[in-house]
């Protein structure tokens, strides 16, 4: 969970950041977006690599998630769990599903139709496409609104998954913990602040 | 003697004859509680009242009384061990209550603690772990070195103690979402792996606990902390993390 976790977290800062450069420069973003849509390393091993990682993280944290209900067959008749853990620490089977719903909304929106954009209609050499293309589909208030509502619940993952993936390795120090954990809280509210900041400007500009 | 006067209260009590009964949650009623009173006592209180009724009193684990042999496992308006926290249930006093509350008082909940009797669980799965790997292998008959001819840090000698503390009662089992044992076993495993003694099995030491905590059935860690906060002896979660390096690395070199 833990190092699956710490490499989804990192891709997600490169993804944030080619997200980024379509606010100021429509042309950096469409050259990123073809390098990494045509690149070899990138579609041959990076892709399936996350591909990977992300079947990996989901698919251990069902498994983790049963294995732990299985854990107590007889629940209490009254528990009040608020007590002594967060919210978010209790729920990330909750906040995952609901990314991993995400997700799948994700590759019906983008990846599938650019697979068909590049292998089904040719259109491979078009350098120009992606730019409009992230505009239309910022054009949908219900669209706009169940993307920040899903990057919110990637935030309640992240405040309690990235300080724990650090613990679950081991990595505890009564120096830098309190600084893993500062920068855990950080990260899990800029970044995907940062996408939700994108989608609405984008959807309010154009 | 106290003025305060006695508090009225309703008990939700978990009832279970044996460990194949169903069981289920009986109401009784006590009345003039002084607030100065343990929570044992006040059960000890309701069970007087139970022979007197010639019924058969509640079965619950305890010992000591003093908060340092475990055993007073009860799980109080949903928090192990009740409100308050670095404490055992026979050092909770019944003036964290108010008059005319409801009290629900249940068994530790979790698959590897199977129910015994009504509030008495079977905690012998933490006793198979400590057999798994809880120990010293070194001959102590006869020839028992001095305790202080080894050197240790004090910073670690310290923390071996905080381990060392851990009284086995299985709060941070009962308060964790998963049931999980963490907490209990990094404890056992810290109290040894900081002190040199222990330091020469430690590794085998950490795969063999975890491996038996495993098969006893506990949940996973999810790093929730529940554990460390319902404490009675606030382990902290330090240790958990230090397992955790000693079973990666203990694994990964594994052969
Ligand atoms: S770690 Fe704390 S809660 Fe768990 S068994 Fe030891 S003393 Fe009890
Ligand atoms: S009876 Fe011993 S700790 Fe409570």
């Amino acid at each position: 969970m833990a190092l699956s976790g710490l490499f989804l977290i990192f891709f997600l800062l490169q993804h944030l950041t080619i997200n980024f450069t379509s606010v100021f420069s429509p042309e950096t973003f469409n050259e990123l977006s073809h390098f990494m849509g045509t690149n070899f390393v990138v579609q041959a091993i990076l892709q399936p690599v996350l591909a990977f990682g992300v079947f990996f993280h989901l698919a251990m944290g069902i498994r983790l998630e049963l294995m732990n209900r299985k854990a107590r067959p007889v629940k209490y008749a009254y528990s009040k769990p608020g007590a002594n853990s967060s919210w978010v620490s209790r729920n990330m089977i909750i906040t995952g599903i609901t990314v991993l719903l995400f997700l799948a909304l994700h590759f019906y929106d983008f990846w599938i139709p650019e697979l068909k954009i590049k292998y089904v209609d040719g259109l491979m050499d078009d350098t120009t496409r992606y730019y409009p293309e992230l505009l239309h589909k910022f054009e949908n208030p219900v669209r706009v609104g169940l993307y920040v509502l899903s990057f919110v619940f990637l935030a309640l993952h992240l405040l309690h998954g990235f300080q724990s993936a650090f613990q679950s390795m081991g990595a505890r120090h009564k120096k830098y913990t309190p600084i893993i954990e500062k920068l855990g809280t950080a990260y899990a509210v800029l970044v995907p602040f940062g996408f939700i900041v994108i989608a609405i400007y984008h959807f309010v500009a154009h | 003697m106290s003025a305060e006067k006695g508090l009225n209260l309703t008990l939700k009590v978990w009832r279970q004859k044996n460990s194949k009964d169903k069981g289920g949650i009986e109401t009784y009623q006590v009345s003039n509680i002084s607030p100065d009173s343990s929570f044992l006592e006040m059960i000890d209180i309701l069970n007087e009242q139970l022979i007197g009724e010639g019924k058969e009193p509640v079965a619950f684990d305890h010992d000591c009384r003093e908060g340092i042999c475990g055993s007073c496992s009860m799980y109080i308006n949903g928090q192990a061990h009740g409100p308050g926290r670095a404490i055992t249930t026979c050092q909770l006093h019944m003036r964290e209550f108010k008059d005319g509350e409801t009290i629900y008082i249940e068994p530790w909940r979790a698959g590897a603690f199977p129910v015994i009797k009504d509030l008495m669980v079977d905690r012998s799965a933490f006793d198979r772990i400590m057999a798994s790997g809880g120990f010293v292998s070194v001959n102590t008959s006869g020839n028992t070195q001095d305790a202080n001819a080894i050197p240790i840090e004090k910073v670690n000698a310290d923390m071996a103690f905080d381990a060392a503390t851990c009284i086995g009662c299985g709060a941070c089992v009962a308060s964790c979402k998963n049931a999980s044992a963490m907490l209990f076993v990094s404890a056992k495993v810290s109290q040894f792996s900081l002190l040199p003694q222990g330091q020469t099995e430690a590794k085998q030491r950490a795969i063999n606990m975890v491996n038996q905590m495993d098969e006893e059935g506990f949940g996973n860690c999810t790093n929730t902390g529940a554990c460390a906060v319902e404490c009675p002896k606030e382990i902290s979660l330090e240790n958990i993390a230090r397992m955790n390096r000693e079973y990666l690395s203990a694994s990964v070199a594994k052969e």
